[in-house]
């Protein structure tokens, strides 16, 4: 039996991968790779940020600090080395990641001494900061803004490139999130969830565990943030530290199911491609906000695990009565 | 030789309430003891200060001699002294074999934490042991919130006897159990006691602490009021007083099982 679920398992995940690598090539129109970027870009983020709020129930509001830390870092060090734009700017991705990780631990070590509402308080203060300093040192242009590079690459396949790029730091920060879950550390993180002094009184060094799982996963937001200020070409302190992008990342793990592996993942494909569409479609910004308050609102109300582990407990109760009328019948 | 844990004129005061006022006592390696006291004597923080989770005022707390007064509950942890709390903190969304794994670090660096699975098969093997032990292992799989309130004292007995502890302290492992489970906790921490460890147990069952305890300390407004065998605390005088608030009473035969705290 556990045979075939791990194989239908090992299925899903080469299905997955099947459509995260052909999807640009078959939906190849522009709008449409855009959409796919940004989908893959938000899952990247809300992943990495369930990997840390998931599982230690500590519900970050700051993370946009990561991710225009990222968007920063390639957008100021591309300037600095005159470097143009190619396939060598994304070598800057990495090293967004890093900082992101670096800035994460002197933030961590404030915000983590704090628990429940007084953290979420705090990790927005830092945040705006953040935006505040963007706004306002002469490294970032203050509200003027920093351009990056501009690729001499053809329309076409031009958005295929930094879709896979995204697509590649994906896989990464899924198997960084599987890999956290299953590993002692992981299994730290949920006692902390559920009883932070005691888990201490366990011999869990509560501190070094939420800080180390702060910081990873800050590096993926920050290397989102990075392709995600190469792809548009500019940026400015009140896109790239954006209070909607903690909302939202917070919003697509909570969609999905808080602490699973593939709820941040649906969450980010329904809410990122329902936004793109709204924008589309009625060409008022921020009328998909109306849709996520609503949506929000359902969510907590209705199914409050969240999408996927609603689902995953009502599949084995059906199939059951299936099989019990099957049985029944026959 | 040195006890194997020592507590010297430890002082905690909240606010204007002096809840430890120089309380001194020592434990021997391989003893049951026992620490009663009515209510609000200041059993509890003595505990709390001495697994770190509250810092002293004054006085020191020494394992095997060297002080550890000054270490938190994850380093207390790793020395060797394990606890229960009075109202069992188990980890309520976590399976009861996964509660056991948390505790199995005791060891370990928090960087082989990050690349390891979550228990090693001997570990998970060792876990199922210790529930086989206090006897809920068939209850491994269910999420731990599940439990009832004296399986969760099992539970929480076992994870702590895990990480193999020198010295466990039990804050009142027989409170709010039926008392068909109460005989085996007793039971089980006898074994426990067999297999070599050292035992404080803190407990308002008075035939629960009589039963099990070879020595008795009795706690009374923050410091330590006597010490004896079971029988030598029953009848001194003083331990009535404190527990009847100093109210002169004539019975000499009242011993302080009967008296229903």
């Amino acid at each position: 039996m556990s045979g075939t679920v791990s194989g239908a398992r090992a299925g899903a995940v080469l299905a997955a991968l099947g459509i995260l690598a052909v999807f640009p090539l078959v939906f190849s129109n522009p709008t449409t790779t855009t959409i796919g970027l940004f989908v893959v870009i938000f899952m990247v983020a809300a992943t990495a940020w369930n990997a840390f709020a998931g599982l230690s129930g500590y519900i970050a509001l700051g993370h946009a600090v990561f991710f225009g830390s990222g968007a920063y870092t390639l957008a100021i060090v591309a300037e600095k080395l005159h470097m143009t734009g190619g396939w060598s700017v994304f070598e800057l991705v990495p090293l967004a990641g890093v900082v992101a990780g670096l800035i994460a631990i002197p933030f961590g070590l404030v915000a983590l001494r704090t628990r429940r509402h007084t953290f979420v308080v705090i990790t927005i203060a830092i945040f705006f900061i953040f935006q505040l300093l963007a706004f306002n040192l002469t490294i970032t242009h203050g509200s003027s803004g920093l351009q990056t590079p501009t690729p001499l690459w053809t329309a076409v396949g031009y958005n295929q490139r930094f879709y896979y790029v995204a697509a590649a730091i994906l896989v990464l920060t899924v198997a960084m999130a599987w890999a956290i879950r299953r590993s002692r550390f992981g299994l730290q993180l949920l006692a902390i969830r559920d009883d932070e002094d005691r888990a201490r009184g366990l011999g869990v060094r509560t501190g070094r565990v939420k800080l180390i799982a702060f910081a990873a996963s800050a590096v993926p937001t920050g290397m989102v943030g990075a392709v995600y200020a190469y792809f548009l070409g500019q940026i400015f302190p009140q896109f790239a530290f954006d209070p909607l992008f903690d909302i939202t990342i917070a919003l697509m793990a909570f969609f999905g199911g808080l602490g699973t592996l593939t709820g941040p993942l649906l969450g980010a494909l329904v809410l990122e491609a329902l936004q793109q569409e709204f924008t589309l479609h009625f060409s008022v910004g921020g009328l998909y906000l109306i849709v996520y308050g609503a949506l929000f609102l359902v969510v907590i109300l209705l199914l409050p695990q969240g999408v996927v582990p609603t689902l995953a407990s009502l599949l084995p109760r059906t199939r059951a009565r299936l099989t019990q009328r099957a049985g029944a019948e026959a | 030789m040195t006890p194997l844990l020592e507590v010297e004129g430890l002082t905690k005061s909240f606010g204007g309430l002096r809840a430890l006022d120089g309380a001194t006592l020592a434990v021997a390696e391989g003893e049951i003891a026992g620490l009663i006291g009515p209510n609000g004597s200041g059993k509890t923080t003595l505990f709390n200060v001495v697994t770190g989770y509250e810092r002293a005022d004054a006085g020191d707390v020494r394992l095997r001699g060297r002080s550890i007064s000054s270490a938190g509950p994850d380093r207390i942890f790793a020395l060797g002294i394990g606890r229960t709390f009075q109202l069992t903190r188990i980890f309520a969304r976590l399976s009861v074999l996964e509660n056991m794994l948390v505790a199995t670090q005791r060891h370990e660096g928090w960087a082989r934490s990050v690349f390891r699975a979550a228990g090693s098969p001997a570990e998970r093997k060792q876990a199922l042991e210790l529930l086989e032990f206090v006897g809920i292992a068939k209850l491994a799989s269910l999420p731990a919130g599940n439990l009832s309130y004296g399986q969760r004292k099992l539970l929480e007995l076992a994870y702590v006897l895990v990480a193999d502890p020198d010295v466990i302290l039990l804050d009142e492992p027989a409170g709010g159990v039926n008392p068909s489970l109460l005989h085996h906790i007793a039971d089980r921490i006898r074994a426990v006691n067999a297999a070599g460890k050292t035992l404080l147990i803190v407990e308002h069952d008075m035939e629960f602490v009589m039963y099990l305890c070879g020595r008795i300390m009795v706690l009374h407004q923050g410091r330590v009021l006597t010490t004896g065998t079971p029988e030598q605390v029953q009848r001194d005088p003083a331990v009535l007083d404190a527990y009847l608030g100093g109210a002169e009473d004539e019975d000499d035969e009242l011993d302080v099982a009967a008296v229903q705290l």
